[in-house]
């Protein structure tokens, strides 16, 4: 269940149910806790049968675009010419995003498990775990895990005296947010820049060394185990026809008990601030929340009703995004948390495209200046002009990124950037 | 129609390109340039990084970098569009946002990208008002400078340098707005082909050391060469100001060198015009020589050499075929058989990218023309015995002291410099040097290649063919006259079966290929 709070709504079979647990990490109470017997299950099935599973389970991506997994496997070569590569995204870098962090710390041999099912799905010889480099402590303990699960024969030749092998790498990226986006992560992996790259080629056509490659989030990965030993039926019990299943939500802000709950989709939001996370922290009143990391759009207090759901999400001019939402009581400076998000932008553009490198930073000081009590009306002109400057011109979309609460905050927030601003012309 | 073709319209013109071609090559062949950074057709990566080039393009959502988005048959280009320009203004804006804008002491003024597509899309004034960001600047090489603020990290040194050099000692540090370019912390870029870095740079970002603040863009002649460091022959652009190389550029010959040369060919005809410069036909009189007119050398010579006595002779394999030709002539009269050339020699540097281009071997531009008009190669200068005739031509005898040639009955220097070599000569005869004559050369490839002259030589200084051709008219009166380097490469290629068919104007600016290649192929 979640962590460090628990609460009713939840649904802690899939993910959660022995967070906070630290025996959980070690192989043989994971085993005791059924741990791997959806690998034993998965080495008597081929490829098909495992991808098919997954893609009627309807799991979606869970490393912010929300794309169909067991669609995402089937566009791989279905006959290998070469190597296949998995590669686990746990660079989890976007601000409010703490989820993948406990999947990697509590349960190490669910996230290996899933990997490996993962892996026979889309025929890859080897799963690389791109860890971003701050989470240097939970690397320590997914690499404990990875030794026991070679010791004890879940990786490497052979595995559960089926045949197949498979190779299983942990990677420690060197803390670049820019490096979770697909192809930045593949470059970083071989040696490169974390630098994005122009699509197509994709992944499944050209990834890690020039391979077909299938890139997956860390809860993406860590829901397969349970969905291939209880089935697709079973998994969309909970969750809406296009958001199925259940989704760490890891609530963070002026929250009275902030942390990551795992929820069925498709609860209000309102639900998950209030009820969940237990309200404003001091009985302050919802400012703004930031409901799916911090490259979605603002929703304010009146826009909670929608579902948490993919779909839900979308209709409320938001996203559901990694489900992270950052909760903010009525004394925040939007424009203060708006500048400190924009200057994380510019911080993290890797600088290859122009409107990204020069038009990140120029935000972040335009509202720095506002917040400093310098600013001028035309500056919310200026910030609208590169809203669109700054949406649908560059490789990756970083520079949206930046865009979804910005433009947000101004349509929403005038009030706030005009009473810094003071009527200057 | 074929399946390698395909047409698209672009900009409402129709055009066929082979299939594989990139959209903004396809616009070109349409007549629409597609503004361009980081794309560059002589570097194979194209990351698609600057967004400079975006485009419309009907059915699809988004503008597309035309640098890789591959022409499809039926593609309906926009170049032009509002969405298209739009973007490109906003690429422009972002790019000046922290650029010093420091055009009136850059050296990249008036043949800088950055400037131009900023001219073209009209931004004078910007919309910025915050502080710049100072990056500073940085040697980056030896010989090449680096002003960080004015770089615009399109990546173009640094793929050179992978993709065509295969050296990966130049990177991008940093990341953001706060990128720059640089080396790895003790590493050097040290690489022979590095200065093309400075060529690919589309601002001034680069700049040769030697260059830096010398000369502004229009203050500039210009003309078209050929490199006079290596059998090679790569095609260049001399850059003269006030009768002074101050730039050396390679131009483009698909055939030869691509868009490269190397960092000794820039610097050759830098160096080679330097040192004590011969500027007037002089003559021996007693123990001087003397300085005189040319009318009085020529008349002199004509009737004091000894015609038909024979001889020994050295010459140039650095000489233009037509003055090698008209050598060969002079040698004849004077009864001279045959001469020799020293080549010198350097170690072979490949370029993996451009594997056809190497700095070559054979230090010398010519030395196949030299094998053509009969000379051949020889370690040491010729010794004449006493009362001989000894001629030298180009040859600076560096290796020779004061007394060379002093019992010959009759030494005729023809050079460039004054040398210890030539203390001893009866008659010294100036000569213009690199760049300071038109002519041709034959590469190690037996291509024929002209090069154009981009500046005056010293004083009365002449090209030796019509040095010689003026000689041999005084010699003997009824011979054709070489009016000029067009009738000069005439007579040559009249009387040389390799050069069949060829003439001045027929080998224009790409060059022309030698018929009997078997004869030029002692070249390195
Ligand atoms: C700037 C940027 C940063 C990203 N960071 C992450 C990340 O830290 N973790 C992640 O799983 N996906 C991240 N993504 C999304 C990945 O590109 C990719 O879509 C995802 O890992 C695919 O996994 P999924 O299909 O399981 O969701 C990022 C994307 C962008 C554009
Ligand atoms: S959008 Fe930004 S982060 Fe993405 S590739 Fe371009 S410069 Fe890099
Ligand atoms: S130095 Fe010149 S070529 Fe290199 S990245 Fe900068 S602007 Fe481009
Ligand atoms: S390779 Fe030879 S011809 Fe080319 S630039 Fe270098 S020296 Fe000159
Ligand atoms: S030239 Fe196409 S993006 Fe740079």
């Amino acid at each position: 269940m979640g962590y460090p709070y628990s609460h009713d709504l939840e649904v802690g079979t899939i993910l959660s149910r022995h967070f906070g647990d630290e025996s959980a990490r070690r192989l043989n109470v994971w085993q005791e806790y059924g741990g791997y017997a959806a690998l034993a299950k998965a080495v008597g099935m081929d490829a098909t049968q495992i991808t098919g599973i997954v893609k009627d389970s309807g799991l979606r991506g869970r490393g912010g675009a929300g794309f169909p997994t067991g669609l995402k496997w089937s566009f791989m070569p279905q006959e290998p010419t070469g190597p296949h590569y998995l590669c686990c995204n746990a660079d989890e870098s976007e601000p409010g995003a703490f989820k993948d962090r406990e999947i990697l710390r509590w349960v190490p041999h669910l996230l290996i498990e899933g990997c490996l099912i993962a892996a026979r799905a889309i025929r890859a010889e080897h799963v690389y775990i791109y860890v971003r480099g701050e989470y240097f402590p939970y690397t320590r303990i997914l690499n404990d895990a990875v030794v026991e699960a070679y010791e004890a024969g879940f990786i490497g030749p052979d595995i559960l005296g089926s045949g197949w092998d498979c190779e299983l790498t942990v990677h420690i990226g060197a803390g670049a947010y820019i490096a979770g986006e697909e192809t930045g992560l593949m470059s970083s992996l071989v040696g490169g820049r974390a630098e994005p790259r122009v699509k197509p080629p994709f992944p499944a056509q050209s990834g890690v060394f020039g391979r077909p490659t299938t890139v997956n989030n860390v809860e993406t990965l860590a829901a397969v185990p349970m969905i291939l030993s209880e089935g697709s039926a079973w998994y969309r019990q909970w969750g809406t026809e296009r958001s199925p299943g259940t989704k760490l939500w890891c609530c963070s802000g002026h929250l009275e008990r902030p942390g990551t709950y795992e929820l069925p989709l498709g609860i209000p939001l309102r639900d998950i601030i209030y009820d969940v996370c237990g309200g404003i922290r001091n009985g302050k009143k919802l400012k703004a929340v930031i409901p799916g990391g911090s490259s979605t759009a603002l929703l304010t207090a009146s826009e909670l009703d929608c579902a948490s759901t993919y779909e839900g999400m979308q209709e409320a001019g938001s996203s559901l995004g990694t489900a992270s939402p950052i909760v903010m009581d009525e004394d925040t400076n939007i424009v203060r948390a708006i500048r400190r998000t924009a200057e994380f932008y510019a911080h993290e553009s890797c600088g290859q495209c122009v409107q990204c490198r020069e038009g990140t930073a120029w935000v972040a000081k335009i509202l720095h200046r506002i917040e400093m009590g310098d600013g001028r009306l035309a500056d919310i002109d200026t910030l609208y002009d590169l809203c669109e400057q700054l949406t649908g011109r560059t490789i990756c979309v970083l520079a949206d990124s930046v865009v979804f609460p910005l433009r947000s905050s101004l349509d929403k927030f005038r009030a706030d950037y005009e009473a810094l601003i003071g009527g200057r012309a | 129609m074929s399946e390698h073709v395909v047409s698209l319209t672009v900009d409402g013109v129709e055009v066929k390109v082979p299939a594989g071609t990139p959209v903004i090559q396809a616009a070109e062949r349409a007549g629409s340039v597609v503004p361009h950074y980081c794309y560059h057709p002589g570097i194979p990566s194209r990351p698609a990084q600057c967004r400079m080039c975006l485009v419309e393009i009907e059915g699809q959502p988004k503008l597309q970098p035309s640098c890789v988005m591959i022409a499809q048959e039926g593609m309906i280009v926009h170049t032009q569009s509002e969405q298209a320009l739009e973007a490109r203004r906003s690429v422009i804006e972002f790019l000046l946002l922290n650029h010093p804008l420091d055009c009136p002491i850059c050296d990249a003024a008036g043949q800088c990208m950055l400037q131009d597509y900023a001219y073209e899309t009209g931004q004078l004034s910007s919309r910025y008002e915050e502080p710049k960001l100072v990056l500073g600047r940085d040697r980056i090489a030896e010989d090449i400078l680096y002003f960080a603020d004015r770089c615009i990290i399109c990546t173009r040194c640094v793929r050179f340098m992978e993709d065509i050099a295969g050296d990966n000692s130049l990177v991008v540090a940093q990341r953001g707005h706060k990128a720059y370019i640089d080396t790895f912390p003790g590493q050097e870029l040290e690489h022979a082909f590095r200065g093309n870095i400075v060529d690919v740079c589309p601002v001034g970002a680069l700049v040769h050391e030697d260059f830096v603040f010398k000369a502004r863009a229009w203050d500039m002649d210009t003309a078209p060469g050929i490199c006079a460091g290596c059998s090679q022959g790569c095609n260049i652009e001399v850059n003269v100001k006030e009768n002074q190389v101050v730039r050396v550029k390679p131009r483009y010959n698909a055939d030869v060198n691509g868009y490269w040369m190397c960092d000794e060919g820039r610097r050759h005809l830098v160096m080679a015009n330097r040192g004590l410069r011969l500027d007037v036909p002089m003559i021996r009189r007693g123990d001087v020589l003397e300085a005189v007119t040319w009318s009085e050398a020529i008349e002199w010579i004509a009737a004091s050499a000894p015609w038909g006595a024979g001889g020994v002779a050295v010459v140039h394999p650095g000489e233009s075929n037509e003055t090698l030709f008209a050598l060969r002539e002079l040698i004849g009269a004077l009864g001279i058989a045959g001469g020799g050339y020293r080549m010198s020699r350097g170690e072979e540097v490949e370029l993996p990218g451009f594997p056809r281009l190497k700095l070559r071997q054979d230090r010398a531009p010519n030395g196949a023309g030299a094998e053509l008009f009969g000379f051949s190669e020889t370690d040491a200068v010729p010794v004449p015995e006493a009362g001989q005739t000894l001629l030298v031509a180009g040859d600076r005898l560096l290796d020779a002291g004061s007394d060379y040639g002093a019992q010959a009955g009759f030494y005729v220097y023809l050079g460039t410099h004054m040398t210890e070599g030539a203390s001893s000569a009866t008659v010294i005869l100036p000569l213009a040097g690199a760049g300071e004559a038109d002519g041709t050369y034959v590469n190690f490839d037996g291509l024929v290649q002209r090069f154009h002259q981009a500046m005056q030589p010293p004083g009365v200084a002449r090209p030796g063919w019509m040095v010689i051709d003026r000689l041999l008219r005084e010699v003997e009166p009824d011979r054709p006259p070489m009016r000029d380097v067009a009738a000069a490469f005439g007579s040559m290629a009249a009387a040389t079966p390799e050069l069949e068919g060829l003439s001045w104007r027929g080998l224009g600016l790409k060059g022309g290929r030698t018929a009997g290649r078997a004869t030029v192929t002692g070249a390195r």
